[in-house]
């Protein structure tokens, strides 16, 4: 009984120093989880961004718009992200020299943001009209209003979707090895195929993985519980 | 103050104003009374465009609103406007609820407008909810902070759109009693209410409107002791 004990332990203490510790490989999987978070970074800035103006433009009057923004977030939602990264480093960027990262960030921000369009505008939209009636009737313009009103009521309704998608994005980006990125996911299995063992490296990077996004989660809660403040009676 | 000409307005194919003509004047209260569906609301939420007339022409203090190219932002400034539905920003307390509006708009200095907000909250009897949200309010204070939230704005005229008929019972007075003081100090005033007593002890003019028309008009004695109309008899005999 405690022999079978000892020699799994022995074992694991083997698998853990060959997989994490020997030839510097902890290093590695820090140097992928460094490309993890680059990428997710800059892609939810730009998707935030790029989100909102399309939210923006399905909602306006002008027929064109509207048009673009319906087109693109339908295009973007009904194709495969792998496909869209595939297209934007071997296609767009296939003459030009950027670095893979911003590639990479472009694909998955542009993806993003069909996504951040679709929850910013429901978000939008659940404000009640009286809302804009009340900031337009004491004079204020269609932006003070829409800034000063409808978008702190829409982001506090759009906030838990919000989140959700950031998460979605941050796991998505575990397909930039298709374009030779070293992320997090792409370096455990770089470690699994040396060493033969698909336990200690990929459990590692999927550990790493749930703590970005609990860490995500937790702090977006807390912003959430602050945000709704207002609402205790 | 306010010249009304010939006020058309379709919604699609239904029209609900066929053709208003009105003058009030600087001070009067003018209370719009009528069945539901009758467009007095219309009528209303046209004198400071949140409907677009669709024929027809509005002059406040003889600056044509329904002209093209007018500022209407400015000219809703002077015109404070009251709702059922009470529209409290929930996410504002009472007290940014009051300042938003002079504030964003370079009125008056955030310390002005809260020295403003105060002396209105006092005016309308809630200055212990300075702090608090619309949430943790009832449906009276809730209006009468609406109230106190369109007066922060100095406004010349205040338009009330039914501003009772969304509250219980119990709370009908608290709010009609700020609307009187209100009418007392002076107030340019346009109902649209289903409170007959309101209309008869504290308007000067009573408008009765049915089927997009202003069907009868008078003072209050006349309107409701002695109407001319068989509709608005209909309509007295029903309500009151």
């Amino acid at each position: 009984m405690f022999d079978w004990l000892a020699a799994g332990w022995a074992n694991f203490c083997e698998g853990f120093y060959n997989n994490l510790i020997h030839a510097d490989r902890w290093k590695l999987l820090l140097e992928g989880l460094g490309v993890t978070l680059e990428i997710t970074c800059a892609a939810i800035v730009m998707g935030t961004i790029l989100g909102v103006i399309l939210a923006f433009m399905k909602m306006s009057k002008i027929k064109l718009f509207r048009g673009i923004a319906k087109t693109y977030i339908e295009i973007i939602r009904g194709t495969p992200t792998t496909v869209q990264l595939l297209i934007m480093y071997m296609g767009v960027f296939a003459s030009v020299s950027a670095p893979k990262w911003i590639v990479a960030s472009i694909a998955f921000g542009m993806n993003s943001a069909a996504y951040v369009a679709e929850i910013v505008r429901a978000g939008v939209e659940s404000v009640d009209h009286g809302q804009i009636e009340a900031g337009r009737s004491l004079g204020l313009s269609n932006l003070q209003t829409t800034m000063k009103i409808v978008l702190p009521q829409a982001i506090k309704i759009a906030l838990p979707t919000y989140t959700s998608e950031f998460i979605v994005l941050l796991k998505e980006t575990s397909i930039a090895g298709y374009i030779a990125m070293e992320d997090l996911t792409k370096v455990a299995s770089m470690i699994t195929s040396r060493t033969f063992n698909a336990w200690f490296p990929l459990l590692t990077a999927a550990l790493l993985y749930f703590l970005m996004t609990f860490t995500l989660a937790k702090i977006f809660g807390c912003l959430e519980r602050r945000l709704r403040k207002s609402d205790l009676r | 103050m306010i010249y009304v000409e010939n006020l058309h307005k379709y919604f699609g194919d239904l029209q609900v104003l066929k053709g208003v003509n009105q003058h009030i004047k600087k001070g009067e209260k003018v209370a719009v009374i009528g069945p539901s569906g009758s467009g007095k609301s219309t009528f209303l939420r046209c004198l400071n465009m949140l409907e677009v007339p669709t024929n027809g022409k509005i002059l406040i203090d003889g600056e044509e609103i329904t002209a093209p190219g007018s500022d209407i932002n400015k000219i809703r400034q002077k015109m404070g406007m009251v709702f059922q539905q009470f529209n409290l920003f929930p996410h504002k307390t009472v007290m940014g609820n009051i300042t938003m509006a002079p504030v964003t708009l370079k009125r008056m200095s955030k310390d002005e407008a809260e020295a403003k907000a105060e002396e209105l909250l006092r005016r309308v009897g809630l200055l212990d909810k300075a702090m608090a949200y619309p949430a943790q309010l009832s449906g009276g204070q809730k209006q009468r902070i609406a109230i106190a939230r369109a007066l922060a704005m100095e406004p010349e005229i205040m338009l009330f759109d039914e501003p009772t008929s969304a509250l219980d019972p119990e709370m009908v007075g608290e709010v009609l009693e700020v609307m009187t003081d209100l009418a007392d100090a002076g107030m340019t005033m346009v109902v649209v209410t289903h409170e007959m007593g309101f209309a008869r002890e504290v308007s000067n003019r009573v408008l009765f409107m049915d089927g997009g028309y202003v069907m009868e008009e008078g003072n209050p004695e006349q309107i409701f002791q002695n109407p001319q109309n068989e509709r608005t008899k209909e309509f007295l005999r029903k309500v009151l």
